[in-house]
């Protein structure tokens, strides 16, 4: 594959797994995966409950430890760090700035009963942000970018619908300009019309912002949507991996095979 | 075997495609087989041959769409050779950015998105402002007949040639040295299948190299440099 390297600018990754494993007792939960992902690329994660997709996602964002393999990560100064021999503020760091973790259910990712400014604005002071008018200006642009009118910005998210919600987490997570966003399931539990409006935004802003992200997701329109890459997993293991376009269009493994033909036409 | 001058843009050489139905029993399908040919720029191969006898295979094999089994496809990208049938997804993004356009038969629409915007996003993922982006895009969907009033609605309640259209337009839009065409115009009236023509003479003026599925006898001998029957690589035992 010599001929084929220099086609590809030389840019380095931003994560990199390798070979991690996680059991329960005698329970294989995700068995060595390994993968790069780069700034700016989207790898969706697909299979069907219980093949390994969210503790994977929970390997990878330092949330739960390997039980075998390492995670690494590249840090703002362009060193790559493993994520388990980081110290706590690096690893706080990491969470309220570098990276995002949009939740299936908004309600883990919000704080519920404070004002959807303040969900905003709080990510801001944790990173030192202390001017009020700059806190309120940044948040409420962040609020028209994920469509959510600045009449609402005083009204806590109890009070918004599905779809708002899960757009304001998407605000809070990406005011802080992060790197690399995990999503888990994030159009699963809303309404069709209501995920297509949600899918285009998040569509948007990951290329405006050059974005990488790692998407779970049971849902294959979701990735063909959003990811350039796709790995399948089944029993905790990664069957099968590649271009999304291509896993979709020309599934090689019989369980891809399975999962592409379940789909019901429109 | 075939051998392709150092100035080709595209040059196949013996590729493969067979696809194993595991929910059928583990049937095998071949598709093509020794598929070899190349382009070079400025030329129009258009690829020849009835219904299923792989010609969209091999157009999506080119793309990187269906993997390729064996063989080699060489795509002059960015001063270099890649081998297409050996790319990681990466390079076959890059190569699809920076060289290869394709217009596939339908348009893949996806919801809430303009079709100003389906037409301009080409130019946007390479850097292009929205304006600019948006002005060339609507030029384009001026010159293919698409009234005004449907540019800020999204395609997927167009009419079939509408919607062919502006997949057209979207797939034209790009200075990219490579284009594959699909069908592009099957669905259209004889005003429109003139405009895809003149849009096919000015990329080959532009030196681009383009392979193409035209089923209408009349545009095949307007737009073909050259014919490559398909027939010969069918791999139907």
């Amino acid at each position: 594959m010599a001929e084929n390297e220099s086609a590809v600018d030389g840019d380095q990754p931003l994560l990199v797994a390798d070979r991690l494993s996680k059991s329960y007792g005698r329970l294989a939960a995700c068995r060595d995966v390994s993968f790069a992902l780069y700034p700016g690329e989207v790898l969706a994660v697909v299979g069907e409950s219980g093949s390994g997709k969210t503790t994977l996602l929970q390997l990878l964002s330092a949330q739960l430890a390997p039980s075998a393999g390492h995670v690494s990560y590249r840090m703002r100064d362009g060193v790559m760090r493993d994520l388990a021999a980081l110290g706590e503020a690096e690893r706080r760091f990491l969470f309220r700035t570098d990276w995002g973790y949009v939740h299936q259910d908004p309600a883990l990712g919000l704080r519920m009963a404070v004002s959807a400014g303040a969900n905003v604005g709080e990510r801001l002071m944790a990173v030192g942000w202390n001017h009020y008018g700059r806190i309120r200006d940044t948040a409420s642009s962040w609020l028209q970018r994920v469509e959510i009118g600045i009449d609402r910005i005083d009204d806590a998210p109890r009070t918004y619908s599905g779809g708002m919600r899960q757009r304001l987490q998407i605000a809070r997570n990406l005011v802080t300009e992060p790197r690399l966003v995990f999503m888990d399931e994030p159009t699963g539990g809303l309404d069709v019309s209501v995920q297509a409006r949600l899918l285009d935004l998040m569509r948007n802003l990951v290329s405006e912002l050059n974005l990488a992200a790692i998407v779970v997701t049971h849902d294959l329109a979701v990735a063909r949507l959003l990811s350039h890459r796709v790995m399948v997993m089944k029993g905790g293991r990664v069957i099968e991996t590649g271009l999304t376009d291509q896993v979709l269009d020309d599934p090689r493994e019989p369980y891809t095979q399975l999962l592409v033909s379940s789909i019901l036409p429109a | 075997m075939n051998v392709a001058p150092m100035t080709a843009m595209i040059e196949i050489n013996n590729a493969e495609k067979t696809f194993t139905m595991h929910l059928q029993g583990g049937v095998q399908l071949p598709v093509v087989r020794d598929v070899s040919f190349h382009v070079e720029p400025g030329e129009c191969v258009v690829l020849a041959g009835p219904s299923g006898v792989g010609k969209s295979s091999i157009l999506k094999m080119i793309f990187g769409n269906y993997r390729c089994d064996a063989g080699r496809i060489g795509i002059r990208h960015g001063g270099a050779q890649i081998d297409l049938a050996k790319a990681e997804p990466r390079q076959i993004l890059s190569v699809r950015r920076a060289t290869i356009g394709y217009v596939s038969q339908f348009l893949r629409a996806v919801p809430r998105v303009a079709a100003i915007d389906v037409v301009a996003e080409p130019l946007i993922a390479n850097g292009m402002t929205r304006p600019e982006a948006r002005e060339r895009a609507g030029a384009l969907l001026h010159r293919l007949n698409i009234p005004e009033r449907l540019w800020a609605l999204p395609p997927s309640t167009f009419s079939g040639g509408e919607q062919q259209r502006v997949n057209i337009a979207r797939g034209f839009i790009s200075d990219l040295p490579i284009l594959l065409l699909d069908e592009p115009t099957a669905s259209l009236d004889a005003a429109n299948r003139a405009v895809v023509v003149e849009l096919i003479d000015e990329k080959k003026r532009a030196g681009v190299a383009m392979v193409a599925i035209i089923h209408d006898d009349e545009i095949r001998g307007l737009i073909a440099d050259r014919v490559v029957d398909v027939t010969s690589f069918a791999a139907a035992a």
